[in-house]
């Protein structure tokens, strides 16, 4: 977030300058705007934080009390659809940064002509909704030379595969801005006069500066792979999305408290994003966008 | 740079040669990316493409039978309330998104809130699908916090004297206004940000009223961006499918839900109607990301 603070400063210094030498309704006009603002934030406030309140009131109904969260957590299903999310999900990240940061640098630096083409591509997840992805997965992948869908390890392949689509935009948008803040074309130029290959120069010179950016790209995967729902259910994949709506029909407080843990490691994950848009102030990490698998 | 070395040491027909053999070698380097995308995006989507021109009952032959489907009254349905739902909960998103926004970035509340208020937002854009459709049932559900308390304290019954159904159009679209508000938020942010104080101060220097200054120099500005994200937000909405899932199982007939249950099962008695259906909201969303795409760039013009 390097995007600079509102103006606030000048402009009360302003209006106060101005209220104390002649005109008197300019500070109470500010007053007024500032009442609306909080109560429109307030009001944003309760709406979005009574379904909070009102699931943990829920998941508190349990008897004994935290029995809700105490069977949770005693719950093998919970802790290995948590790890098999954990998991595709870290893999997803690989194979994503795998791909989307040589394809960054390559446009960035040789391929400029392309950039059209792969900004194209890596927004098609948002054209492509999930469940229009999963059921082209399913029918095109369930029979010919390729018949992923049939079985097991396919299926957990699939679902990487359609993750890594997913995570495309954020990746890209993410390594992208992240290449804009260091020098590329030095860089290489300084790695070629002394010898590397290019891969070497991708292994030991781009990828080390884009720490930050690909970490933040891949916390917002990891937030979005974990809750994920749609295409790990019809893939029939043992995650936590799928056991949450399981949970969901069969019990009545351990949902809640779940649903609860759910939204606090979705808090974690952005709340690193955060972090790591404060630590490198503008070299590529910061801001980046959402909307993830509803 | 081996261009360079080669335009000096033979000033003539060189360009072409280095310029080839450096295109090949780079081309290399976004092969992956290509292979993987055309593997896992373009064919699954080409086989989609295809089987909505096929005639799966007349041994595959190639039709339009099932885009003239797509009219049948259950689908037609589905369609109307997609978009009814994605429409209201994107014109709403973005106007209380834009006043929320606003309130934290311009309203002079203290600059940790809009912090805070960017980080939730990024927070509560992603908590959707499952966990946020629980939430609200145990919020405004049957035996929901607020249907027990206006029960128990002011004797309403959300139901019966309000006629209020979680399972509803209407239940949903608030559900939904969970994440599409946070998002409007995330990225009208930027806009806002733009707008320079020199335009209002120069618009008050000349007498300009708030109103006048609204009206005649932030709104215009801000309008390509407002549309922009708007646009975004019903293709964010229209795509949503986890949500109403657990909401509604199916009782409110949704695109996505019945594409859905025609992959569990052939519940529309024609596989070629399913991928016409998916095409539709292919279409519908590619037509929105476009129309974004240009709004945005229609903002950039002012904005930094």
């Amino acid at each position: 977030m390097t995007l600079s603070g509102p103006s606030l400063g000048t402009r009360e210094t302003l209006s106060s300058i101005q209220s104390s030498a002649a005109t008197p309704p300019r500070p109470r006009r500010f007053g007024a705007g500032k009442v609306i603002s909080w109560v429109v934030f307030l009001l944003a406030m309760l709406y979005f934080f009574l379904p909070l309140l009102a699931t943990f009131d829920f998941a508190m109904k349990a008897k004994p009390e935290w029995a809700a969260f105490t069977n949770t957590f005693k719950d093998a299903k919970f802790f290995g659809t948590l790890l098999y999310s954990f998991t595709i999900g870290l893999i997803t990240i690989v194979v994503s940064t795998l791909i989307i940061v040589p394809t960054a640098y390559w446009v960035r630096l040789r391929l400029p002509r392309l950039r059209p083409i792969v900004e194209f591509v890596t927004l098609m997840p948002f054209v492509i909704p999930p469940i229009v992805m999963v059921f082209g997965l399913i029918k095109s992948f369930s029979k010919g030379p390729l018949p992923l869908a049939a079985s097991d390890q396919g299926n957990h392949v699939l679902l990487v595969a359609a993750y890594t689509i997913l995570s495309f935009p954020y990746m890209y948008r993410a390594v992208d801005s992240g290449l804009r803040t260091i020098d590329v074309k030095s860089l290489t130029e300084a790695g070629q006069s002394l010898g590397s290959s290019t891969f070497r120069i991708l292994w030991s010179v781009i990828f080390p500066n884009l720490r930050i950016a690909i970490l933040s790209g891949a916390f917002l995967t990891l937030a979005i792979v974990i809750g994920e729902f749609t295409i790990a259910v019809y893939l029939n994949r043992p995650a936590f999305g799928p056991y949450l709506q399981n949970l969901g029909q069969n019990k009545s407080y351990e949902p809640a408290a779940v649903s609860l843990i759910s939204f606090g490691l979705t808090w974690i994950a952005m709340a690193f994003i955060a972090l790591l848009g404060r630590t490198s102030q503008g070299r590529g990490g910061g801001q980046v966008e959402v909307g993830g698998a509803h | 740079m081996t261009a360079d070395v080669a335009t000096i040491s033979e000033p003539g027909a060189s360009m072409a040669r280095p310029a080839r053999r450096r295109f090949s070698w780079s081309f290399l380097g976004v092969l992956p990316f290509f292979l993987f995308t055309l593997v896992f995006l373009v064919f699954p989507v080409g086989f989609l493409i295809l089987g909505s021109f096929q005639d799966s009952a007349n041994g595959n032959a190639l039709t339009l039978g099932n885009y003239a489907d797509l009219t049948t009254p259950t689908v037609a349905r589905a369609f109307s309330n997609s978009i009814e739902i994605s429409l209201v909960t994107a014109i709403m998103g973005a106007v209380f998104g834009l006043l929320l926004a606003y309130a934290v970035i311009l309203g002079g509340l203290p600059k940790f809130l809009r912090t805070f208020m960017m980080t939730f937002s990024g927070v509560a854009s992603n908590f959707a699908g499952i966990p946020l459709a629980l939430a609200f049932l145990f919020t405004v559900g049957n035996l929901g916090l607020v249907t027990v308390w206006l029960k128990s304290t002011f004797h309403i019954d959300l139901v019966n004297d309000l006629g209020f159904k979680i399972l509803s159009k209407l239940g949903l679209e608030i559900v939904y206004l969970y994440f599409q508000l946070p998002l409007m938020v995330l990225i009208i942010a930027p806009a806002i940000d733009g707008l320079k104080k020199e335009w209002r101060e120069a618009s008050e220097n000349m007498g300009a009223s708030p109103r006048q200054y609204w009206q005649y120099v932030a709104l215009p500005i801000l309008l390509p961006s407002i549309l922009g994200c708007t646009v975004l937000l019903f293709g964010n909405a229209f795509g949503a499918q986890a949500t109403a899932y657990q909401l509604t199982s199916g009782q409110i007939p949704l695109v996505t839900l019945l594409i859905g249950a025609q992959i569990s099962g052939d519940v529309l008695h024609n596989p070629g109607l399913a991928y016409a259906m998916a095409m539709g909201m292919v279409v519908i969303m590619g037509v929105s990301i476009v129309l974004y795409s240009i709004l945005q760039r229609r903002s950039e013009r002012w904005l930094r």
